[in-house]
């Protein structure tokens, strides 16, 4: 009798701490958006299914870009799970600072990713970050200016067609602007919007050598062009707009076009925040006949910092957040229009995402763009709106406030163009590129 | 005659003092004013004033979002705590400094303040590899501790300005009747610097507060304070402004009303001394 109660103790106890053992609790940084809150807001589901308690540091953007940074490269071990993007992952994959994702289970389907993304989410072949949501930027037009323009918006249009549309539709007594566009200084706002912009004009940030680029004539066409069609057509202090001030112009029906995210279609034709739900259309963002259009790439992506405990239940969240059936779960609480769009082709294929009217551009958007080739001339970086290098932060940082300052007047585009190629050259040779 | 102006310059001075606070407070107007609103309200241009329909969902989906309790308890323990050890560190360093001077403390009193001029992030990583090192990350104690020295130096600083206006000779006194160092410091000399001590307890508790470098930087879910829980509803990349505004208004919501309740003392304190 004592021999099976001692028996049965032993089991219990076991049972006990094999339990605390299995059951963690995990720390996940991430960002403040739509789809990332959505996400927390499911949390019972994953915890229901594995037992693992979720706690979440919602940062906004910049941030959590610092704050995740000093972490991972102190191995500080505050988070489980990061959620980053396409500029840091490649860099850090290389570091050895993040667990490889090479061994997900095959019910996950890794191949299932759309290649756009898990390419750059990659370091020599491997992935070292699962796609959450992937982006791409397009166009974003009022069909019904666009008609009383009496213009046509083909599905992949040129910048001279944008240009003039642009123009045409501008009406600065109804405080309607013809294009809505990133000025802002930052190389995550209007650095971004440029440096995709330039590709199409055959512009690159770097040669092969890494020397600097903004002394090409496809610098200096690309932000005359810019500038010009922003003062005839663009809203009066552009060179300070970025996402978020554009989204609000244009729901306000005060912007007759607007090149921005992807994700911001589901912001503009969501009836309760935006005054011209039912009036956009979507088109490819446009290029210049080169071959290259001026679209971005970008994911955010969960990662998981090298060196944690919790391996095992990081990689289970991971399945369990950028998998199909998550997909699934978010349809069927909140709609088709509101699952994490960009990082799986099944979603594409699905009969029920086919119906929302910006899927397709969607789709199409991200993969015209290609992270390893994405100039008109070879260059050595990877990265359609930026080099993922570490130092291209930095740079692009002082290169877009530069430009910022000639949208606003302070300057002309020749002398923010010379800048930006001595800060640039500068910072190369200081960090032994050159 | 001499009257009439005398009023007029009064009215003058009226006008100007609340038309500089109304300045002065018209962002945290506007904050809880945006807190009421909705999204599409928040970001209307022309901006709406007050004639919007006023509502409580974004302070609904603030509480059903984040678990304010928390945050807010954090931050009465961090703001308070490095407050207390603070004060309880300057106040034996003011009193040497005010009545036991040395040739060097006008030096260590100048070297002190200079230590605010170093920008926090030139410090970030040794402090956060002391803190791994530690194991004080993503704890209460490590921020109080660091909290406590960023503000040490105001906090003596202040301290020394209050007890360098009492008379030594009061002390002197107190000696000579046989007081030692101890009860001259707690029952002589603290009774007669409450003011300035009350005054330098609130400001650094506001200080300590409204810290945002080292609070975000060296906490992660367990000892966030209000500050993180402010900085979770910020986004470049959607348009979140009255949830961020509602989340502002109940993040100042209890400071707020600490300093309107201890305004007489906070005054009372900053300007003493500044006239003679």
């Amino acid at each position: 009798m004592r021999f099976t109660k001692s028996i049965f103790a032993a089991t219990a106890v076991a049972a006990m701490v094999s339990g605390g053992a299995l059951a963690e609790s995990l720390t996940i940084a991430t960002v403040n958006n739509g789809d990332m809150i959505r996400m927390q807001g499911l949390t019972e589901d994953f915890t229901a299914k594995t037992g693992h308690e979720v706690e979440w540091v919602t940062l906004e953007e910049n941030v959590l870009r610092q704050r995740v940074t000093t972490d991972i490269s102190t191995k500080g071990g505050a988070f489980d799970i990061m959620t980053i993007g396409m500029y840091e992952t490649p860099i850090w994959g290389s570091n050895g600072w993040l667990v490889p994702l090479d061994d997900l289970s095959d019910e996950y389907n890794a191949a299932d990713i759309l290649p756009a993304m898990s390419g750059g989410l990659s370091h020599d072949g491997t992935l070292f970050a699962a796609p959450f949501y992937g982006e791409s930027s397009m166009i974003m037009y009022r069909t019904d200016l666009m008609e009383a323009a009496g213009l046509e918006m083909p599905d992949a249009p040129s910048w001279a067609f944008i240009a003039k549309a642009a123009r045409e539709m501008t009406d600065r007594d109804k405080d309607i602007n013809g294009i809505c566009l990133r000025g802002k200084a930052g190389w995550g706002e209007g650095g971004a919007f440029i440096t995709a912009m330039s590709n199409s004009f055959g512009a690159r940030w770097f040669d092969e050598k890494w020397n600097a680029q903004f002394d090409t004539r496809e610098w200096s066409d690309t932000l005359n062009f810019f500038v010009n069609m922003m003062k005839d057509a663009g809203p009066a202090g552009y060179a300070t707009n970025g996402f978020n001030e554009n989204l609000s112009l244009f729901q306000q029906g005060k912007c007759g076009m607007w090149i921005d995210a992807t994700v911001a279609a589901s912001f503009v034709t969501n009836p309760k925040d935006s005054t011209v739900a039912d009036k956009v259309g979507f088109a490819l963002a446009p290029d210049n006949g080169m071959g290259v259009r001026s679209n971005w790439l970008w994911a955010w992506a969960l990662a998981i910092p090298a060196g944690t405990q919790k391996e095992a239940a990081a990689k289970q969240f991971i399945e369990w957040a950028t998998s199909t059936s998550y997909i699934e779960l978010v349809a069927e609480k909140e709609g088709w229009a509101n699952v994490p769009p960009g990082a799986r082709i099944s979603l594409y294929e699905n009969s029920n995402y086919k119906d929302i009217p910006f899927a397709k551009k969607t789709l199409e958007s991200i993969l015209s763009a290609d992270p390893n080739n994405s100039t008109v001339d070879p260059s050595p970086y990877v990265g359609v709106q930026f080099a993922a290098i570490p130092e291209f932060a930095g740079i692009a940082t002082e290169v877009s406030q530069e430009f910022s300052a000639a949208y606003a007047g302070k300057q002309t585009v020749a002398e923010a163009l010379a800048k930006a190629q001595d800060i640039t050259n500068e910072a190369m040779e200081a960090a032994g590129y050159r | 005659m001499a009257r009439a102006v005398s009023s007029q310059r009064k009215l003058l001075n009226t006008l100007i003092a609340w038309s500089l606070g109304l300045i002065i407070f018209f962002p945290i107007l506007w904050t809880i004013l945006t807190s009421f609103k909705t999204e599409a309200q928040a970001i209307n241009d022309p901006p709406i004033f007050f004639f919007f329909d006023w509502t409580l969902e974004n302070y609904a989906v603030v509480q059903e979002r984040s678990n304010y309790m928390r945050f807010l308890w954090n931050s009465i323990f961090i703001a308070g705590g490095s407050t207390l050890l603070g004060v309880l560190i300057a106040v034996p360093a003011a009193w040497s400094m005010a009545f036991v001077p040395s040739k060097r403390t006008k030096d260590i009193l100048l070297w002190m303040l200079s230590t605010k001029m170093l920008p926090a992030v030139g410090v970030l990583y040794p402090i956060y590899l002391l803190f791994i090192e530690l194991g004080l990350l993503d704890t209460r104690v490590g921020l109080v501790v660091v909290l406590m020295l960023i503000n040490l130096p105001i906090i003596v600083w202040m301290l020394y300005s209050y007890f360098k206006e009492i008379p030594g000779e009061i002390l002197e006194a107190a000696r000579m009747d046989g007081a030692s160092l101890k009860s001259e410091i707690l029952y002589v000399l603290t009774p007669m610097a409450i003011p300035g001590i009350a005054s330098t307890v609130l400001l650094n508790i506001i200080l300590a507060w409204n810290e945002a470098f080292w609070t975000l930087n060296l906490t992660a879910a367990k000892a966030a304070p209000l500050t993180a829980f402010i900085a979770s509803y910020s986004s470049p990349e959607g348009l979140f402004f009255a949830k961020l505004s509602a989340a502002s208004t109940m993040a100042i919501a209890p400071i707020l009303i600490l300093g309107w309740f201890s305004q007489k003392q906070l005054v009372r304190g900053l300007t003493f001394g500044a006239v003679k």
